[in-house]
């Protein structure tokens, strides 16, 4: 009978622990982070201190939902910060569930605005029609970034590829890194007798549509597939999300994968250059990128700023493999609850301080000028 | 152990007056099982009470069960709808077809044979390795561990359960599968023979079916323990004592007395970590390297599971492409629905032991 | 009765003079030379894996102490020896992960979690940035989790009082244990597509907290039902029968005797369903959209929740989202623990005081 007095007190004393640690939980959360992190983002501070100026009623109010897109999720993130900083009336909160879920959620009215990897098609403009009551859905180009060609071949550095040859790679036609074909480009460099592993992404990616489209436009008798969202080919080993991608070439001797630069940066990755035609083989870094989106020509009718990529560019310093992704709205017809913080929050990421603010993740201020062909889409916005 | 049981009803405080009524002469079955006590016309009192309190319960059960249907059916329906749409746009077989193309633009084609392949295969693995031990745990727990050490035990195996498959997804892709390197390589060299195990590309990551099977088998482990262990805690010790008195070695008591009687409820502890085999995403797409190719060498990276193709293609797919992936979770209630029903066969054989007669 | 009884020693022959023993050390003997030779072959065929050096000695034990136990002691007690070897093994092999990954996650999430992580959300936190927290994602967590206990334990456990007391053999009981059974194949994103359709689409409700602990709901009741259903039928019949004949209404002897009897299982198996729950990423990415501030209202605005923060922390792939996420996972198994025991506290508190 003690025992079981014993066992009694005990859970009470368990359950009491718990209470007691739960309510003191309840009392102490704190969105405040700019106290107790000590290393505030000097982003976030600029943009607060420059808000003063603006008045708050250009912010908006009320929450603001977006979705979509992964590729561009950490931008979105870091735009997000600032702009709250900003604009403390206003929360936008961000799904990154991939494109596809981000165009469905906008479609069917739930959120404000959709982040895509590619522009929209003409069947998704109609199925939006219903969402943008008296307008229509509208592509504008927003985040671009470099897709790095991450590679894991010990004591080589600085590898240079052309668009044949990573076409062949990435199709299985290359399998050993001694190869002639990457000693021809490589001719100072010492390739070790080393099969060739090459990742995909297993998930559907607008980075995947995005290297497939290079690939398909720049080397299509070596990669006879066409852009495609999934990984088109059959061969080679896969893994999800750029992250997955990132971490199989850094463990595995011989990986060779495509993801957005800001992975190869943050996990230390050897990336390749790639040799266009211009004079010097391209290094994967934003400026390069940025050079290469200039070349990049409007196929959007009307308001929509569709872009299309120059993936053969031969020009200087341009570094062909891309991303740009859009975020999508009415033209017309947005909800006047969210219109406001939707206008605001725009601005500010097409802005020059919110372009510039994501270089650090690994992404590109867009062409000046499409810049201000964005901002002023968005100042029409209704 | 040392003083005499107190049985469970004694321990029960005869608070409510309901407890007090004079025993009724009405004629109550004996079993747990009848459905409601007939109305006996009698001018006692404490049996309007007892009526509705009888009929509140009964109902209240009922009633759940009645809404569980209903969900149930509801997501039945949604499912069939779907799948059935997105069926008829199919240019391939759906059975058959080896690719899974569902972005528009592009002729709509797409199967399930590898990714039901993918999905039977790796559970399957999991049971194998995970219902042994499972029982094995369970047994040490209930059986073999001294009593002071059972309870904390249990607890420690408990905490497998605990962790999300988000981290055993990590965990398997980081730690796991890089350990498996040695395994596979062994494998390779001495069974090769048998087909499976041999290796089309010794040396690649084994981010295969087989190393799914064995995270699977380490995350549905807890499941099938726990849920074990009970069961052997509830075994009758007057069968354990009858065989020991008749001088049974404790592998005896255990085989003649604990384990029939426990039969069923292992099988259904099996069922549950098998659903979870079977329906695991997270985890088995961080680990799985999927890849649309039907292989039976399943230490190759490679292969696919349905739920694990759901979660990778389902923030890319709109529309049919989604309804396509409903269609391939359809396919996985079938599967789960052919398991389930053999095993309740098997159950049924072994009614007997069922303390409840049920 | 099969509780009244004085309690027998286990093994009544233990002392007997009859039969020919193994001494007592012989085990600890055995195991001595399995490691020895594992290792000596180890080193000797230059196997480097240590994890094939220990099945080896694993193996060389079980083999050695069955042929000498078959050899002292005979068939019998050999097959005994062994079965008890194997469940050693058995043990000692489920250990073995669960060491590995509370160490590495341990290893890689402590660093991260101090009084900050613990009370601060995400706000104003970019990804490349230490610091943050996860505070919203934990409130979150257990108020979505709550409400999904809330309503499917209760459900779950009448449901299998109805299957096992009342409706046995019925028409209504079979469709029900039917789709319980299909049930638990549901994969979590099914269920939430489930839930995206009927509830956001159609029934036009925002994301909440709340939509996501409707999908958590529809995983939970299978695992509650199945396991109180099998821990039911293992209350003996005696004592429904004797409470029965004490006058005790059904209802009562469901409520003050079935159950309490199987309080233990019948936790345990909440406990698995709240654990398996508890993890889940898919459903709560579609439902519950996610949010980096603090959301107390599960049923207003988005919410964040653990899992998701995890996976979040983990896709965003710098280092310092990487390390988030590894304290991330920390705090949920540390956070499923303490359910777990705060679950056992009660139920043996509350349970009659059996033999075991």
């Amino acid at each position: 009978m003690k025992l079981q007095r014993n066992g009694r007190t005990k859970a009470l004393a368990i359950g009491a622990v718990a209470v007691v640690s739960s309510l003191t939980l309840a009392a102490c959360g704190s969105d405040n982070n700019n106290a107790s992190s000590s290393n505030t983002s000097a982003a976030a501070t600029t943009a607060a201190a420059g808000s003063s100026s603006a008045a708050a009623s250009d912010c908006g109010s009320g929450q603001l939902l977006g979705a979509g897109s992964t590729a561009q999720a950490n931008a979105v993130t870091q735009w997000v910060k600032d702009f709250q900083a900003k604009c403390p009336g206003v929360t936008v909160n961000y799904n990154a569930n991939g494109s596809g879920a981000g165009i469905t959620s906008f479609e069917s009215g739930k959120v404000a605005f959709a982040g895509s990897d590619a522009a929209l098609k003409p069947a998704d403009v109609a199925a939006a029609a219903s969402a943008c009551p008296g307008g229509t859905a509208i592509d504008l180009p927003m985040v671009g970034g470099p897709i790095a060609i991450g590679y894991n071949v010990p004591g080589v550095t600085g590898l240079i590829l052309d668009a044949p040859t990573l076409a062949k790679i990435f199709n299985g036609k290359i399998t050993n890194w001694n190869d002639a074909a990457i000693k021809a480009l490589n001719p100072t460099a010492t390739l070790p007798n080393l099969a060739i592993q090459t990742f995909h992404r297993s998930d559907g990616s607008g980075t995947t549509a995005n290297f497939t489209a290079y690939l398909a436009a720049t080397a299509a008798s070596d990669f006879p597939y066409t852009a495609n969202k999934l990984w088109p080919a059959k061969s080679g080993q896969s893994a999800t999300g750029s992250s997955g991608l990132a971490a199989q070439v850094k463990s595995v001797k011989g990986a060779i994968s495509y993801f957005e630069l800001s992975y190869a940066t943050a996990g230390n990755i050897s990336t390749a250059k790639i040799a266009t035609g211009a004079s010097a083989p391209v290094e994967a870094t934003a400026a390069n990128a940025s050079a290469a989106v200039a070349d990049a020509t409007t196929v959007g009718t009307g308001a929509d700023l569709a872009q299309k990529l120059n993936y053969a560019t031969k020009a200087e310093g341009a570094y062909p493999i891309t991303l740009l992704t859009y975020e999508i709205v009415c033209d017309k017809g947005n909800k006047a609850a969210t219109l406001p913080a939707l206008k605001a929050f725009l601005n500010y990421t097409v802005s020059a301080a919110g372009q510039s603010s994501i270089g650090s993740l690994g992404y590109f201020p867009l062409p000046a000028a499409l810049q201000a062909k964005v901002a002023a889409e968005i100042a029409a916005l209704s | 152990m040392d003083t005499p049981d107190t049985a469970p009803p004694q321990d029960v405080p005869p608070s409510k007056d309901d407890l007090l009524v004079d025993s009724p002469k009405g004629p109550r079955r004996g079993s747990g099982t009848s459905a409601t006590v007939p109305a006996l016309a009698g001018p006692q009192r404490g049996r309007g009470k007892v009526r509705i309190g009888d009929r509140l319960f009964a109902g209240s059960s009922r009633g759940s069960g009645i809404v569980l249907l209903v969900v149930m059916a509801a997501i039945a329906v949604f499912l069939t709808i779907r799948s059935v749409n997105a069926i008829s746009h199919d240019q391939g077989n759906f059975l058959t077809t080896f690719e899974w193309n569902t972005q528009e633009g592009a002729p709509l084609s797409f199967g399930i044979a590898v990714l039901a392949f993918g999905t039977v295969v790796s559970a399957v693995i999991a049971m194998i390795i995970a219902v042994p031990v499972a029982i094995g745990v369970a047994l040490f727990i209930s059986h073999y561990a001294p009593r002071r050490m059972a309870q904390a035990l249990g607890y420690v195996i408990d905490l497998l359960a605990a962790v999300p498959s988000i981290v055993y997804g990590l965990w398997g892709a980081l730690f796991l599968v890089p350990h498996m390197l040695g395994v596979n390589a062994w494998l390779n060299q001495y069974f090769g023979w048998t087909y499976i195990f041999g290796q089309s590309q010794p040396g690649a990551q084994p981010r295969s079916l087989f190393s799914v099977g064995v995270l699977l088998a380490i995350m549905i482990l807890p499941i099938i323990t726990a849920v074990s262990r009970e069961i052997f805690l509830q075994v009758p010790r007057m069968y354990e004592e009858a065989a020991l008195a008749l001088g049974a070695t404790r592998w005896e008591v255990i085989r003649t007395s604990v384990l029939p009687f426990a039969r069923s409820g292992i099988i259904s502890a099996s069922m549950l970590g098998l659903g979870r085999a079977l329906g695991e995403t997270m985890a088995v797409a961080t680990v799985l390297s999927p890849s649309l190719l039907l292989s039976f060498h399943l230490t190759d990276p490679g292969g696919s599971t349905i739920a694990q193709n759901i979660a990778t293609q389902f923030g890319e797919s709109q529309g049919v492409g989604r309804d396509a992936l409903i269609a391939s979770g359809l396919v996985l209630f079938l599967i789960t629905l052919l398991v389930n029903g053999g095993a309740r066969l098997i159950i049924a054989r072994r009614k007997e032991y069922s303390g409840a007669n049920a | 009765m099969s509780t009244i009884t004085t309690s027998p020693r286990r093994s009544p022959l233990n002392g007997s003079l009859k039969e020919r023993r193994l001494p007592r050390w012989a085990p600890a003997a055995t195991i001595v030379v399995a490691v020895a030779l594992a290792v000596g072959l180890g080193l000797g065929l230059d196997i480097t894996s240590k994890l094939q050096w220990g099945l080896m000695a694993a193996i060389f034990f079980v083999v050695g102490q069955y042929l000498l136990a078959r050899q002292v002691e005979g068939p019998r007690q050999a097959k005994n020896g062994l079965v008890s070897s194997l469940v050693w093994v058995a043990f000692l092999l489920a250990l073995l992960p669960l060491f590995g990954l509370l160490y590495y996650t341990i290893s890689k999430g402590a660093g991260v979690i101090n009084g900050t992580f613990l009370t601060h959300s995400m706000n104003l936190i970019s990804p490349n940035q230490v610091g943050g927290g996860l505070y919203h994602a934990l409130i979150a967590t257990l108020e979505q989790v709550g409400i999904a206990t809330l309503v499917a334990a209760p459900l779950g456990i009448l449901t299998a009082v109805y299957l096992v007391e009342y409706g046995t053999g019925g028409p209504l009981a079979k469709a029900v244990s039917f789709f319980v059974d299909v049930m638990t194949g549901v994969p979590s994103i099914v269920a939430g597509l489930f839930i995206l359709t009927f509830w956001i689409v159609i029934l036009d409700q925002q994301y909440t907290g709340f939509a996501g602990s409707l999908a958590l709901m529809i995983l939970m009741l299978p695992v509650v039902v199945r396991s109180t259903e099998e821990m039911l039928k293992l209350v003996p019949n005696e004592l429904r029968e004797a409470s029965l004949a004490l006058g005790v209404p059904k209802w009562l002897t469901i409520l003050r005797v079935v159950l309490p009897t199987a309080i233990g299982g019948i936790t345990t198996g909440v406990m698995l369903a709240i654990a398996r729950i508890i993890g889940e990423t898919a459903p709560i990415l579609m439902l519950v959209f996610g949010t980096d501030v603090i959301n107390t209202n599960p049923f207003k605005d988005p919410q964040s929740s653990l899992p998701l923060y995890v996976y979040q922390q983990y896709s965003a792939g710098t280092d310092a989202s990487e390390a988030r996420a590894w304290g991330g996972a920390l705090v949920l198994i540390a956070l499923v623990m303490l359910l777990n025991l705060v679950a056992r506290g009660i139920a043996r508190w509350k349970a009659p005081k059996a033999s075991r």
